[in-house]
């Protein structure tokens, strides 16, 4: 639907804010180089106050960058205002113009554009059509649902058809189900259109469920950039795995390509390009090991509770409390608090850091 | 860490915008230019003889007897105007925020106090108070039978200035009031504390800086106040009256300016320890919404005495105002209780009433809707935008809100009879009409602008955001988005406005020429005569038309403000 899909660059871009406590200026972001596929949906991820909601403002041309460029295709667009640049956001307000009807709120835009009335009525009820909004052109905005509303308010950036869609959390003020069944749309939609998407999010299953790249950040650094799945196996470093999921640290030393060494134990563990000798941290996700009477690694149970969906566990495991979830309790032997216990791991589901 | 470049892009940004600059560019140019400049040029002419800087000038006028009284008179009369003001809008709002009341009697009583002091021309009080009170006062002369009471000096315009801003300390009072969590005062109470205790420890302390406040502003309206002291003072005279008699009798247009210098450094003062100080702590301890609805105090030892007070209080007022009307309809107030409308029909015959208001009227109406936009303006670019120029803007216009009239007055009168600089740029704006708008314009905009920004506050930054990310340029924005959304507050500026121009007194009495009779000058002159049957009468129809434009406006917001859409739609 798009006239042309826009990939979005930026080069080196920081972004410098005053505490307003401290009065020193500090990187909301640092040194931020992104490449942006033209039609992908891409995610900047983090915890707030990481700057992904900066750099987003940044690509709409709400903040200026103090360092680097933007640009969008391949034009760049530092010194272009808002509304020059061929960007549509999708508030986390909604930000709907209260004022306006349904109708009104979507044609916004395309009157700006001066189009033809016959034209703008066409590509409104079209639009809604698109958002499953289909005969509320003449509802106001406070007769709407907090979904519906979310709706106008992507039905709106989405009628312009700008080169990159943006999304400012947008689903943080629905209830959990109704967000899980927006993200859901969000991405069916934006795959329809066939449009560039960033979209912020704190969320990380948010991310995963909606994006094909996640961009993590961390207090103005960008941290990784990957799949979803990459950044879930491949974190490349604590934060990430820490963020993505969740994640313990096992301390161990590299043995060679694929063993680490563990508490004594050697386990199966890919470890890059470590030298062998090396002190590294393990990744364990919480599904990655199963529980035994005998296997590689000892430990002791700290607390043990059902979950339904499975038996959560705290194990001392030498100096570290790991944090492990076995699937479908039901068939397997349930341990109890101070019981012994051994670890043991699935091939490819230990990763060195 | 270098933030050149996005202060210099944002500038790129701003000037991809003319109508934005150009806008920007106009209001410091108009700001400068009526604001700044006239009260610079009275630094100017009270510093400088001669082209050398020199303290002669205000040797010269603190040599003056009367000066000095004068200064000290204001004090006091401001003094304790604060403090009574503040101590009885601090009693109606308690009664009204915390006791209960509910008979209709007693909220009409409430509404129309605080209505009032927005409707009537600035003096109507201390017309009333000589006509009560007064040598031929009724309650005096035919109720005490005193022959001899003089309502002139300290204690008349005490009473008039605090019966006159009383319900502005009343209204900013019950705000504040009303959000303090009841919570607070039920734990107080929980843990055994009587009900006055309550107040004095809970209570009391969380609005100390709000009283403060309320006494702050009323000092500043005291002091600036020039219509109360001049027809009620007698030989009493404070700053605004002198300085006015130092021009208009002395012709001392640099003692005059001088003078105007001490005067405006009083309310400065006043205006920045009230705004950068109180003002904030103010609001910083009584953030918090009300969680809930409040326990309204039914004992009838609290009650009782509390409604009484307040009712006659309340009654006192309202008859004071009722007494205008009066007065213009009795042949000869005080001697003949004849009903009459012979000072009526001299109004319109003999002393050109139809040109009177039509002058008053057209002006006023020219000023309303100028000051009512740019104060949406003002506010939108303070509260939404981000430039450079945004401080001085804010400063400048909220500044205006302590320059007394008479002071503004002086400062036309020095920086325009001769021009810009004495260039002779800009003086045939002097004697016109069109100077009298732009000070109408001037003495209006900051409480437009407050209303404007406190509105705009409320609204969420990122609704303009979405429509200037739509496309719209700033100009687009303002009309299609931010007008609309703060309609009421722009119509509520415009009436307000027309209100206070055409009630305004202080600055425009040293710049009207004859060519133009205005209302409040012709009541001025003629209470001045003691003819109190014409100023009456000019009053009274002076009242009818500020109170049925406000009745207007709250039909129009009734029926086109913002709480349409809910009620028609649903």
């Amino acid at each position: 639907m798009a006239k042309e899909k826009k990939g979005v660059r930026l080069e080196h871009i920081s972004k410098i804010y005053k505490d307003p406590k401290t009065g020193k200026d500090f990187y909301a972001v640092k040194d931020a180089n992104l490449e942006i596929e033209p039609g992908s949906f891409v995610t900047l991820l983090g915890p707030s106050g990481c700057g992904k909601t900066t750099t987003l403002r940044m690509i709409a041309g709400f903040e200026s960058p103090d360092e680097g460029e933007i640009y969008l295709g391949n034009e760049p667009i530092n010194a272009l205002t808002p509304n020059k640049r061929d960007t549509a956001m999708v508030f986390q307000s909604y930000a709907l113009l209260p004022h306006y009807n349904i109708f009104d709120n979507v044609a916004y835009g395309l009157k700006l554009r001066k189009l033809d009335k016959s034209v703008i009525k066409e590509k409104v009820t079209d639009i809604l059509k698109l958002v499953g909004l289909e005969g509320m052109e003449n509802r106001m905005t406070n007769q709407l649902s907090g979904g519906q509303q979310q709706r106008v308010a992507l039905a709106r950036a989405l009628v312009i058809e700008p080169g990159v869609l943006l999304f400012d959390e947008p689903l943080s003020n629905l209830d959990a189900k109704l967000r899980v069944s927006m993200r859901t749309e969000i991405r069916r939609i934006q795959q329809e259109a066939g449009i560039t998407a960033i979209y912020v999010t704190h969320d990380q299953s948010e991310a995963m469920a909606i994006s094909d790249k996640v961009i993590i950040m961390n207090k103005g650094l960008v941290e990784q950039i990957s799949t979803p799945q990459e950044a879930y196996y491949y974190p490349n470093n604590k934060f990430v795995a820490d963020f993505i999921g969740e994640a313990n640290f096992l301390n161990g030393t590299v043995k060679s390509q694929d063993v680490v060494v563990i508490d004594g134990a050697e386990v199966k563990c890919s470890t890059g390009s470590m030298e062998p000798g090396a002190q590294c941290s393990v990744v364990l996700r919480p599904e990655g090991a199963f529980l035994g009477d005998n296997g590689a690694i000892r430990g002791k149970v700290m607390y043990s509770c059902f979950m339904g969906a499975y038996q959560d566990y705290h194990i001392q495991v030498a100096d570290a409390l790991v944090k492990i979830q076995e699937y479908n309790p039901k068939n397997k032997k349930i341990y109890n608090v101070g019981d012994e216990v051994f670890l043991n791991f699935e091939d490819n589901t230990l990763y060195a850091l | 860490m270098a933030k050149s470049q996005s202060a210099s892009l944002d500038r790129k940004k701003l000037l991809a915008d003319p109508i934005m600059v150009t806008t920007i560019i106009l209001l410091i140019v108009f700001l400068t230019v009526f604001i700044l400049y006239p009260l610079a040029i009275l630094l100017v002419d009270s510093f400088l003889t001669d082209g050398h800087f020199t303290m002669d000038t205000f040797k010269r006028v603190m040599a003056l007897p009367n000066f000095r009284r004068a200064i000290s008179n204001t004090l006091k009369v401001g003094f304790l105007v604060g403090i009574a003001s503040a101590l009885i809008g601090l009693l109606f709002a308690y009664v009204e925020v915390y006791v209960k009341l509910r008979t209709k009697f007693m909220e009409g009583l409430f509404k129309v106090v605080s209505m009032l002091p927005v409707v009537s021309p600035p003096f109507v009080l201390s017309l009333s108070m000589i006509m009560l009170f007064g040598k031929a006062g009724i309650i005096t002369r035919f109720l005490l039978h005193i022959y001899d009471n003089s309502v002139y000096g300290f204690w008349g315009i005490a009473i008039v200035q605090t019966l006159t801003f009383f319900p502005v300390c009343y209204m900013m009072l019950k705000g504040l009031l009303k959000n303090i969590d009841p919570s607070l005062e039920e734990a107080a109470r929980d843990m055994g504390a009587s009900r006055f205790k309550v107040f004095m420890t809970v209570t009391f302390p969380l609005i100390l800086p709000g009283l403060g406040n309320a006494f702050l502003v009323t000092f500043i309206e005291s002091s600036a106040d020039f219509a109360n002291p001049m027809i009620i003072g007698g030989s009493y005279d404070t700053l605004a009256t002198t300085i006015y008699l130092q021009i208009t009798g002395a012709y001392d247009k640099q003692g005059a300016a001088a003078m105007a210098v001490v005067l405006l450094a009083i309310t400065l003062l006043m205006f920045v320890v009230q705004k950068y100080y109180l003002e904030a702590k103010s609001t910083a301890t009584l953030s918090g919404k009300a969680s809930r609805e409040r326990m309204l105090i039914t004992d009838k030892s609290v009650t009782v005495p509390l409604t009484i007070l307040c009712s006659a209080l309340a009654l006192f007022v309202i008859i004071m105002y009722i007494c205008v009307p009066f007065g213009a309809m009795f042949r000869t107030w005080g001697y003949d209780f004849h009903l009459t409308f012979k000072w009526f029909g001299l109004v319109f015959t003999k002393y050109k009433g139809f040109k009177a208001f039509k002058d008053s009227f057209i002006l006023s109406l020219i000023s309303a809707p100028i000051t009512a936009l740019l104060s949406m303006i003002i506010s939108y670019l303070v509260v939404k935008r981000k430039f450079k120029a945004k401080g001085f803007i804010e400063a400048v216009s909220m500044l205006a809100m302590a320059v007394p009239g008479t002071v503004l007055g002086i400062g036309y009168i020095r920086g325009f009879s001769g021009g810009l600089f004495g260039s002779g740029i800009l003086q045939g704006l002097y004697g016109t009409g069109a100077i009298l708008v732009i000070v109408f314009i001037v003495r209006s905009l900051p409480t437009g602008t407050r209303s404007g920004i406190s509105a705009l506050r409320q609204i969420d930054k990122s609704i303009e955001e979405s429509a200037y990310d739509m496309g719209a340029d700033s100009f687009k924005v303002f009309m299609t988005v931010t007008l609309p959304l703060i309609k009421d507050s722009f119509l509520s500026g415009f009436v307000t406005s027309f209100v206070r121009s055409i009630t305004a007194i202080s600055a425009i009495i040293l710049l009207v020429t004859p060519s133009y009779l205005l209302i409040t000058v012709q009541i001025n002159e003629f209470a001045e005569k003691g003819s109190y049957g014409i100023a009456c009468a000019f009053a009274s129809i002076l009242i009818l038309i500020t109170y049925s434009s406000v009745l207007i406006m709250n039909l129009i917001i009734k029926h086109f403000g913002t709480s349409r859409k809910v009620t028609i739609e649903e």
